[in-house]
């Protein structure tokens, strides 16, 4: 399932952004490194392999209904899970830009849910365990079905962890969880069941294939150390330094603060954040409409503020804000009408 | 078979979009792209409780659907098929805030509002990506990618797998008509060749991945994809980003359709 945009805010986005860019960069050298041009056309057509194959409908027996496939394990089974992770990340670029699933800045959260999870975690602790002494097909079976169902798993984990910490929903932590795990695990072990499929006939038709990918790309300990340190630096200084420019937005770190100080206040003492005020009170306009000093306070407090200035809206504001919501619409409907008739007039003079 | 025919179609109809010459098309490339990560940066910065102050940025996607001439339908028709799961995630949010707010001489619930919210952000996020793809085109937008400085083998990467998209579903439409005409009345692929059916579509991938590198090794394949040409940015492009910057940022900082609102309310009393 793909995140949205709507759904997260800047920093969590930014964030997983930065970790997606990390282990992108690591999986671009190793790629370079390891394997010879002949790669290249080869991860490009089975990007779009495993997009075409997301269009299939596979018949569930016995429900009435159809499953489809994600490809994130079986990139990585086909590939290795470098190139597999970069595979999976343009298939995701091109699934946001063309049909609006995910978006820009939930590309990163997708990438990671769905690349990461897969190719560097379930990939080499549980389908290359099964696989360690050789493949056959019971191996094949069992470590393909488990790894991308744990894969998926992590992947519905994180998106619910990057849902709450954007403070988008309402919904509370364990009810996600509730909800999102086990429809997963259904749509995991259907997957797993595909893909397990496809794996056993490609080894029995051309085996090569498995056996190149597998010998030919070593996930040794110290890799995966430079990995994880890499991505735990950039989260943490990415996050860290969009939450502090991004503080007017209260969300995602207001509700790590309220859970881990005990408090929803933000103290807004640092000189940045004077600027950042200074500047805002500059660019606002109009400053004796009296909604002004309640807005820039909203923005640099918290949430909870904000909850509790609703209460007290008076009529005369809501009025203000219904006839003026009403006009913007309006309005922004208006310019693109007269955009649309100024541009057919020019047309019809130069005919 | 509709959908994976729709899909394809789909893909083509943003492909001629972004062939038109408006002078939206004309914005260079790279611009375009920040100021569509500008856009979505600030809209989602917004807190959850916003609705009013987030309508003047409905002024964004309709400018440029009608200053670059793309018709509003199948751009609509994809914010509404992305709209699912979003409005799975977002229903919660009544079921779990009942807390409620007057205004209006009436009662809302808090959880509306954010559901509201969740929706508005939704639709115009999805609508500027797509805006995005529609005005630049996917060459264009490779060209962008390699100018902030993305390795050239993941946009090669993205090019070709972009590229490969058409011949492959139209590949697998030949398949699952073959199948569906063998086995009527059925939904979907039976279980027992679920292997196979994808096991042979990635056997001619290879096989098809092969006849591609061979042809491209013998026109010269260096590692280099060519985009063609990308103007540098001039002063036009600084224009466009900064005036759409300075409109969000203003937008932000102020509750636009609440000044417009009191200034007509203060008139009109």
């Amino acid at each position: 399932m793909h995140m949205a945009d709507a759904l997260l805010s800047p920093v969590v986005g930014g964030s997983m952004l930065a970790a997606s860019v990390v282990v992108a960069a690591y999986s671009i050298k190793k790629t370079q490194n390891e394997l010879d041009e002949k790669k290249i056309p080869l991860m490009g057509v089975i990007g779009a392999f495993v997009f075409a194959a997301q269009m299939i409908n596979f018949a569930i027996p016995g429900t009435g209904s159809s499953g489809h496939i994600g490809g994130g394990m079986l990139l990585a089974i086909l590939l290795g899970p470098y190139a597999g992770f970069l595979t999976m990340a343009s298939i995701l670029m091109i699934q946001a830009l063309f049909f609006g699933d995910g978006g820009l800045l939930a590309y990163g959260s997708n990438v990671f849910n769905l690349g990461f999870f897969t190719c560097f975690v379930a990939y080499p602790l549980i389908y290359k365990w099964f696989t360690r002494k050789g493949i056959s097909p019971k191996r094949i079976f069992w470590g393909t079905l488990i790894s991308v169902v744990i894969g998926l798993q992590l992947g519905a984990f994180s998106l619910v962890l990057e849902t709450l910490l954007s403070g988008k929903t309402e919904l509370p932590f364990v009810t996600f969880l509730l909800l999102m795990q086990p429809i997963h695990l259904v749509i995991g072990i259907v997957e797993g069941l595909i893909t397990a499929g496809v794996v056993a006939f490609v080894w029995r038709e051309r085996p090569e294939i498995l056996e190149k990918t597998s010998a030919g790309l070593p996930l040794g300990k110290v890799s995966m150390k430079k990995v994880l340190t890499g991505l735990s630096i950039a989260v943490v200084v990415i996050g860290g330094g969009l939450s502090w420019f991004a503080s007017t937005d209260p969300d995602g770190l207001e509700w790590s603060v309220e859970k881990t100080g005990g408090t929803t206040e933000l103290e807004a003492s640092s000189s940045i954040h004077n600027v950042l005020a200074d500047i805002q009170s500059k660019i606002t306009f109009l400053p004796d409409y009296g909604f002004k000093t309640s807005e820039s306070d909203n923005e640099v407090k918290a949430t909870a503020q904000i909850e509790e200035v609703w209460p007290a809206v008076n009529t005369g504001t809501s009025v203000s804000g219904i006839v003026g919501g009403a006009l913007t619409l309006v309005l922004a409907g208006l310019t693109g009408l007269i955009i649309s008739l100024s541009k057919k007039r020019k047309e019809k003079a130069t005919l | 078979m509709s959908n994976i025919k729709s899909s394809l179609y789909n893909l083509r109809v943003l492909d001629d979009l972004a062939r038109k010459e408006t002078s939206i098309h004309l914005v260079h490339p790279l611009t375009k792209l920040l100021t569509t990560v500008v856009f979505l940066t600030v809209v989602l910065s917004f807190g959850r409780y916003e609705i009013v102050g987030l309508l003047p940025f409905f002024f964004y996607p309709i400018v440029i659907i009608t200053v670059a001439e793309i018709p509003l339908g199948p751009i609509l028709k994809r914010v509404l098929l992305a709209m699912p799961f979003i409005i799975g995630i977002g229903i919660f949010n009544p079921v779990f805030d009942q807390q409620t707010m007057s205004a209006f001489g009436l009662i809302f619930s808090k959880g509306w509002v954010t559901f509201l919210s969740i929706l508005i952000k939704s639709c115009v996020c999805v609508g500027a990506s797509l805006l995005l793809i529609a005005t630049t085109g996917m060459d264009s937008l490779a060209a962008a990618l390699r100018m902030l400085k993305v390795p050239k083998i993941f946009v090669l990467q993205l090019l070709l797998t972009y590229r490969y998209i058409y011949v492959l579903i139209e590949e697998i439409s030949h398949m699952m008509l073959a199948y569906s005409l063998r086995a009527p009345r059925q939904r979907g692929i039976h279980p027992r060749v679920w292997g196979s059916f994808v096991g042979q579509l990635i056997l001619r991938t290879f096989d098809r991945a092969q006849r591609i590198y061979d042809s491209m090794a013998l026109r010269n394949f260096n590692g280099e994809y060519h985009t063609g040409k990308i103007d540098k940015n001039c002063w036009k492009d600084m224009v466009y980003l900064f005036g759409w910057c300075l409109f969000f940022i203003i937008a932000r900082t102020n509750n636009l359709p609440m000044l417009i609102g009191s200034f007509i309310t203060k008139v009109v009393n």
